[in-house]
């Protein structure tokens, strides 16, 4: 094999002579089953979908899969993908001056005319940066010329992008099905005028009239003294308030149709079917609970048909069925029942990633893990009934006990079980709870095992904007470490409890972000710039460097992590909606306090957190009474379904809002 | 019954390792449904066994599976259309070659291979310089290797098991890319194959290996014939048993 001796975009020809000096150089190749090699040209739109951070953890997002086949389904639209490079190739990289490629055909990155990012963690920001800088793009937005591409950003974390608002030049706020075609045809319009010198603002300008898309540079941001007073549009036509977007239902988005199977390890090494998006069971630390509503279940069918033929097209004998809570999924049990009895289908198994925590939820469990018992993971998140009352986690202890029972009896030896600390009005004997419940979860397991093990895994809570707990101040890195002290000291010497923790500093770096303002833009280029990337990874992350820039940038840490904020206060994120109202969210963190639980309205009147009603839609549910174990401890009697305002698998949004 | 398969790994494909390739052809044979054996208890799994690990990023056009196949269902499998519908279920670069049956108690791939032949295109060297380096390793009386295994620092002679090593005729059509050299060398596997960079590592000076490709693999009798691993289990009667 002589050298290619035609000009091509591809890099690959230099990049082959570097992957022998790299670990784990399949991450660079492309080359999945899945894969598409779109064609560029005038008139088509090029996105490279980025995730930035790992190969291993980028591939199976879903959400840039859906993204990936949706846009390249457009005759209009090229969509590659891309990964952070780990820091050995980087430095290859840097030296041999080869700029950030796609792995589909292996593009410079800055040829594409938007490079799009998936934004799951507050610790990928540094990425985010140092991706920008490696694909040859001014890492500010306000620098960027008409020839550099668009960067945006979309998932969860995006839900308050004034952190690394310096940095992109759109986000996407909410679900990016409909909102993808939208930005393309924009775009494309605008390519096709010949992107004239000067035109870039004018895009912005009309990129941000569209619905779920946030354009930083057209807002103003004024402070009053440490505190925000307000963030305005700068022009009359650009939108006061962004909403997020919401599919209204997933029938019609039966993606991704052609699940990427990667060649090399990945973490979620298996089909992925998303059985329902959005959660109301109403936790109230859980962000992607309170910013996904309303609830909009798959019809069975569908989930049945994407199960079986994503089995046969991918050779995959595992198949997970995703969403915030699967055990909710209506006909969840007929569902399982056929993927397992499915003639061809003997040896799959089927995992359910978010088990809820009782009985029901193992017998199920058993059906789906006939082949393989491996382990079980309930997260009853606090220690005690009246810290889980306090955030709307309602388990009682006799459905923990339950569960496990119930897990032990079936042949299970392994328990997981995951908490928060440092969750408000946290007590020492709500914490000291956590290693009670995990004691008496290893008793019970004694009846039927020799050794019977439970880990207990506790990280520290982070409040995040769009719950009802965005208002209360977090818990310093020495209270939390003190708290697992206190664990610690409480389980030494029991047998079969081991106990796991997240680092207390990594707790605190994303507290920094979680609730910034636009302040914070510098702290994360000078973490960059100190070389702190991958701060997801415990080998990279460094807290010296977090505390080190904001202390550069004379910001109190104090200020933006641990004060809890008032009521008149206005939020970096007021101005962009997630369909809550910002008085349910105030009213529910006064409930919190009260230790008052709220039911999930998926089966009980609705109780307006806002989003349904403002955007005209509802839950998409086909059981309106609750499944077996679905008051999910809080003892009162859900049966009265049936008067629920609820839409049996309805195809379309229900028209107007309900008065 | 019990398949051998023989496939090649060449271009990008070449980046992943043994493991990645293992579930390549774990998830290949699922979706072509071919009727594989699987293992009992707990975590059943497919029974299959590789030949004799290919580092990853090296390239091969002899690589080698066995399966075996459920006794129930195997009658069903058509042996000659295999190489054709295994490569369609398989990634580019990865290519069945070809398969046949083979007798269950066929020594296994780990076993029976005794050596491999490499072509080795290293640059950062002359061919002049290159003659000579190969000359000088296989003029010594050993070649004594340090590695690292299970934590300790073992050493060992690889000398006896360098069986042949030569710079390649160039040949204008089918050459190394620019600026490179070809070698050629047969590495013996008993009792453990000698790795291509240990070998380079040995030539003085040591070149840049640039692209790897195992070229065969070879299993030798006692009496000094060589056969490769797919003529090596065909399948033949059943030798008369002593009782």
């Amino acid at each position: 094999m002589g050298k290619a001796t035609t000009e091509s975009s591809s890099l690959w020809s230099r990049l082959e002579p570097l992957l022998p000096q790299v670990q784990k150089p399949a991450r660079y190749i492309g080359c999945e089953d899945g894969a598409q090699t779109p064609t560029h040209g005038d008139g088509v739109v090029s996105w490279l979908l980025t995730y930035p951070d790992t190969y291993e953890i980028g591939l199976p997002n879903q959400g840039l899969q859906i993204l990936y086949e949706i846009l390249n389904e457009r005759p209009d639209a090229a969509a590659e993908r891309s990964y952070a490079p780990w820091t050995d190739l980087e430095a290859l990289l840097r030296r041999e001056r080869i700029p950030l490629f796609s792995v589909d055909t292996h593009r410079a990155a800055s040829l594409f005319d938007i490079l799009a990012f998936n934004l799951s963690a507050e610790l990928t920001y540094t990425n985010l940066i140092n991706c920008i800088d490696l694909a040859g793009v001014p890492i500010h937005a306000a620098r960027r010329g008409d020839s550099d591409p668009l960067i945006a950003v979309g998932g969860h974390c995006t839900y308050n992008p004034e952190p690394i608002a310096d940095f992109v030049d759109f986000v996407v706020l909410g679900d990016g099905e409909e909102a993808v075609s939208e930005i393309t045809e924009v775009v494309r319009e605008w390519k096709r005028a010949g992107k004239n010198s000067g035109t870039r603002e004018g895009l912005l300008r009309e990129l941000s009239k569209l619905a779920g898309v946030y354009v930083p540079s057209m807002y103003e941001v004024e402070y009053d003294g440490p505190r925000l007073a307000a963030v305005s549009p700068r022009y009359s036509d650009v939108p006061a308030t962004i909403e997020k977007r919401t599919v209204a239902d997933l029938a019609d988005w039966p993606y991704p149709k052609n699940q990427l199977v990667p060649l090399t390890e990945v973490v979620h090494d298996r089909l992925a079917v998303e059985v329902f998006r959005g959660c109301t069971r109403g936790c109230r630390f859980c962000q992607a609970g309170m910013i996904t509503r309303p609830v909009r279940e798959r019809p069975a069918e569908q989930v049945r048909d994407m199960i079986s033929q994503g089995l046969r097209r991918t050779g995959y004998d595992e198949v997970s069925l995703t969403s915030l809570s699967t055990a909710d999924f209506s006909g969840i049990q007929q569902v399982v029942a056929d993927t397992v009895t499915d003639a061809g289908c003997d040896q799959v198994s089927v995992a359910l990633p978010s088990l809820r925590v009782d009985a029901f939820t193992v017998g199920i469990a058993a059906e789906l893990q006939r082949a393989r018992r491996t382990g079980l993971t309930f997260a009853p998140e606090a220690g005690s009934w009246r810290l889980r009352q306090v955030i709307n986690k309602l388990i009682r202890e006799e459905d923990l006990y339950g569960a496990v029972e119930s897990a032990y009896s079936q042949g299970w030896r392994r328990m997981k079980l995951y908490f928060l600390t440092g969750l408000p009005t946290e007590t020492d004997e709500d914490t000291l709870g956590i290693a009670e419940l995990a004691r008496n979860c290893v008793e019970l397991g004694r009846a039927h095992h020799k050794s019977p093990s439970v880990t207990v895994s506790v990280g520290g809570f982070v409040p995040k904007p769009f719950t009802p707990f965005q208002w209360f101040g977090q818990n310093t890195e020495v209270e939390l470490r003190r708290k697992i002290e206190l664990l610690k000291s409480d389980l030494r010497g029991t047998k079969g409890v081991q106990l796991k923790w997240h680092d207390t500093r990594a707790t605190l770096a994303e507290g920094i972000t979680s609730r910034g303002d636009r302040r914070l833009g510098p702290v994360i280029e000078y973490v960059w710039r100190h070389g702190g990337t991958f701060q997801e990874w415990s080998e990279h992350f460094s807290i010296d460097l977090w505390l080190e820039a904001m202390a550069a940038n004379d910001l109190d840490v104090d200020w933006y992590v641990h004060r809890h904020r008032t009521e008149d206060e206005v939020l970096p994120w007021d101005h962009l909606s997630a369909g809550l109202h910002k008085d349910f969210l105030w009213q529910d963190w006064r409930d919190s306090l009260e230790e008052l639980g709220l039911e999930d309205c998926r089966w009980t009147p609705c109780y307006d957190c806002g989003a349904c009603t403002g955007y005209g839609i509802e839950h998409v549910v086909a059981s309106a009474t609750p499944p077996a174990g679905g008051s999910q401890g809080t003892g009162l009697d859900l049966s009265a379904g049936g008067s629920i305002p609820v839409v049996l698998q309805s195809r379309r949004p229900v028209g107007a809002a309900r008065e | 019954m019990k398949l051998r398969v023989q496939f090649s790994k060449l271009g990008k494909v070449r980046f992943t390792s043994h493991r990645d390739v293992a579930r390549i052809w774990e998830r290949a044979l699922r979706r072509a449904q071919l009727p594989v054996a699987y293992s009992e208890g707990f975590s059943p799994r497919p029974k299959l066994s590789f030949g004799l690990a290919l580092p990853t990023g090296h390239e091969s056009l002899t690589e080698y599976l066995d399966i075996d196949l459920d006794s129930e269902r195997a009658e069903s499998v058509d042996v000659a259309a295999l190489p054709g519908l295994l490569s369609a279920e398989l990634p580019v670069g990865i290519t069945a070659t070809e398969v046949v049956a083979v007798d269950a108690r066929t020594l296994s791939l780990q076993q029976a291979v005794t050596s491999c032949t490499w072509q080795i295109d290293v640059r950062d060297i002359d061919a002049q310089t290159a003659q000579s380096a190969v000359h000088a390793a296989l003029a010594a009386e050993s070649i004594v290797v340090t590695r690292e295994r299970k934590g300790k620092m073992v050493t060992d002679d690889i000398r006896p098991l360098v069986f042949s090593a030569a710079v390649d005729t160039p040949n204008e059509q089918v050459g190394p890319d620019q600026g490179c050299v070809r070698l050629l060398a047969e590495l013996g596997t008993q009792p453990r194959a000698v790795r291509v960079s240990e070998l380079l590592a040995a030539l003085e000076p040591a070149p840049t290996e640039h692209k790897v490709l195992r070229l065969h693999q070879w299993v030798t009798s006692d009496d000094g014939q060589r056969t490769d691993p797919m003529s090596l289990g065909a399948p033949s009667p059943a030798p008369a048993r002593v009782s």
